[in-house]
């Protein structure tokens, strides 16, 4: 295990993995996403109380599973790079802030967009809605933090241990409607116990789900690269990609 | 832990030195109470509806205010660097260094507080739980406006991001601090309002200096 492990210290091998990996992840999410989407906002029969609305679920909640996810990575991530001093962590977790700030954004702003037609309002101020948004000030108190630094090592280490004390919130945010009576809805797949969603609606959005965790590594992955170009522009495997490309 | 108690003393020494800035953030709690009344207009009724909330909304205000500061001038004189090669656990160095501030602010502002909730028109069976719930919950607040304080302590431009870093983190406790207070107005228990301040206290002491210690040696280092 441990060759591995050393492997993933080193910048020219990460490009080059995430490279053969994105190679293949990329079309598949891509796949999936269209498939999930036109599935889920064409072929799912309508419901029987919001009718055609409820179909933003179909982007509301995959965004929000993995807006929730992504801030696991960042804090795990934050986690690795201040235990084992691995420089690449260090980038996964400088990656992970604005995919999962974006993907917060966009949880919300599809719950706004559907809370008006539904709840006759675009926004409300309840326990699930404000511990979202308070999720999305921590993604952004990482990024503000990150650029405030000048010395980047430095930058990467403060965001970690910012990123773990943030981990505090996250069970809440998790467990907020379940702990405080809220408009929100509780939620509706469980991993113990009955899900109250129907099959026919079920499959489109696990698939949406899979589909926007892979659309995170894909990001996530992309993002690295830039920063480790970025990082490592003076170096010599940087210098001899960019004169292969100039040649090409 | 003698060393610890000798850390407060002379952190709390140079706080009483200064009388000025132990006064400011309380003339600063005055001074965005009597805002409200301006803003909210002055009938006593909505001033006693939304008391709770702007007391502690004030309460935490004035202590994000006061937060960057607490290890500022330590790290410009180079003490704070002496403490960081000391060989005394900077677990507790750091947790002095909060309990002086804490003191000098938190406390202070909940013995006084009582006086603006008269100005509020706060009814008053809420007093007793306000100053309660700001005894546990300032302390909460010292101890988390820390982390944020050493993460930037470095960054010559810390004052706005230290509230973009820690406000998140305070919303639990005004959540929770402002629900005892309206729980006490409307005549329900309070308790549990206070046993959950009281656990993120314990959480709070717990945590909140590993994470000040990592944050001081990375603000040293960079």
């Amino acid at each position: 295990m441990w060759p591995i492990f050393h492997k993933f210290g080193s910048p020219p091998w990460l490009y080059a993995i995430s490279g053969a990996i994105l190679r293949w992840l990329l079309p598949i999410t891509l796949l999936a996403l269209v498939t999930g989407m036109v599935w889920g906002l064409l072929f799912t029969p309508s419901e029987n109380v919001q009718g055609n609305s409820y179909r933003i679920i179909y982007i509301h909640v995959p965004a929000a599973v993995v807006a929730l996810a992504g801030y696991y990575v960042m804090a795990f991530a934050g986690a690795i790079s201040l235990i084992w001093r691995m420089k690449m962590a260090d980038v996964a977790m400088k990656a992970a802030a604005p995919v999962g700030a974006a993907l917060t954004f966009v949880a919300l702003f599809t719950g706004a967009v559907w809370g008006k037609p539904t709840w006759g309002t675009w926004w409300v101020w309840d326990a699930r809605i404000t511990s979202m948004l308070i999720l999305l000030f921590l993604y952004l108190g990482v990024v503000a933090l990150y650029e405030a630094f000048d010395n980047k090592e430095a930058a990467g280490k403060a965001c970690a241990v910012l990123s773990l004390v943030g981990m505090v919130n996250i069970p809440i945010i998790y467990k907020s409607v379940d702990w405080w009576y809220s408009l929100h809805q509780g939620a509706s797949i469980k991993f113990t116990g009955e899900t109250s969603i129907h099959s026919s609606m079920l499959y489109p959005l696990l698939l949406m789900i899979a589909a926007f965790y892979a659309l995170f590594t894909c990001c996530l992955l992309l993002n690295m690269r830039a920063e480790l170009l970025q990082r490592e522009q003076r170096t010599q495997w940087v210098r001899k990609l960019i004169n292969e490309d100039v040649v090409n | 832990m003698q060393f610890c108690a000798r850390l407060l003393r002379r952190q709390l020494l140079l706080a009483v030195r200064r009388p000025l800035e132990i006064g400011n953030p309380l003339l600063f709690f005055a001074m965005v109470v009597a805002l409200f009344p301006l803003g909210l207009g002055p009938s006593p009724d909505t001033l006693a509806g939304f008391a709770p909330g702007v007391l502690w909304i004030t309460a935490l205000l004035s202590n994000l205010l006061t937060s960057d500061g607490v290890f500022r001038s330590d790290f410009e004189d180079g003490s704070l660097e002496q403490l960081l090669l000391a060989p005394q656990p900077l677990f507790l160095s750091v947790l002095a260094y909060i309990g002086a501030h804490w003191l000098t602010t938190g406390l202070l502002l909940a013995v006084v507080s009582p006086l603006f909730a008269l100005m509020l028109n706060l009814p008053v069976q809420g007093i007793a739980a306000l100053v309660a719930s700001l005894l546990v919950g300032t302390a909460v607040l010292s101890l988390v406006g820390g982390i944020g304080a050493a993460l930037t302590v470095g960054l010559k431009r810390g004052g706005m991001l230290i509230s973009l870093l820690i406000l998140p983190l305070y919303m639990p406790v005004l959540i929770f601090g402002s629900a005892a207070v309206q729980a006490a107005v409307g005549g329900l228990p309070v308790a549990p309002y206070l046993a959950i301040l009281g656990a993120m206290l314990c959480l709070a002491i717990a945590l909140a200096p590993l994470a000040m210690a990592a944050g001081l040696r990375i603000s040293i280092d960079a």
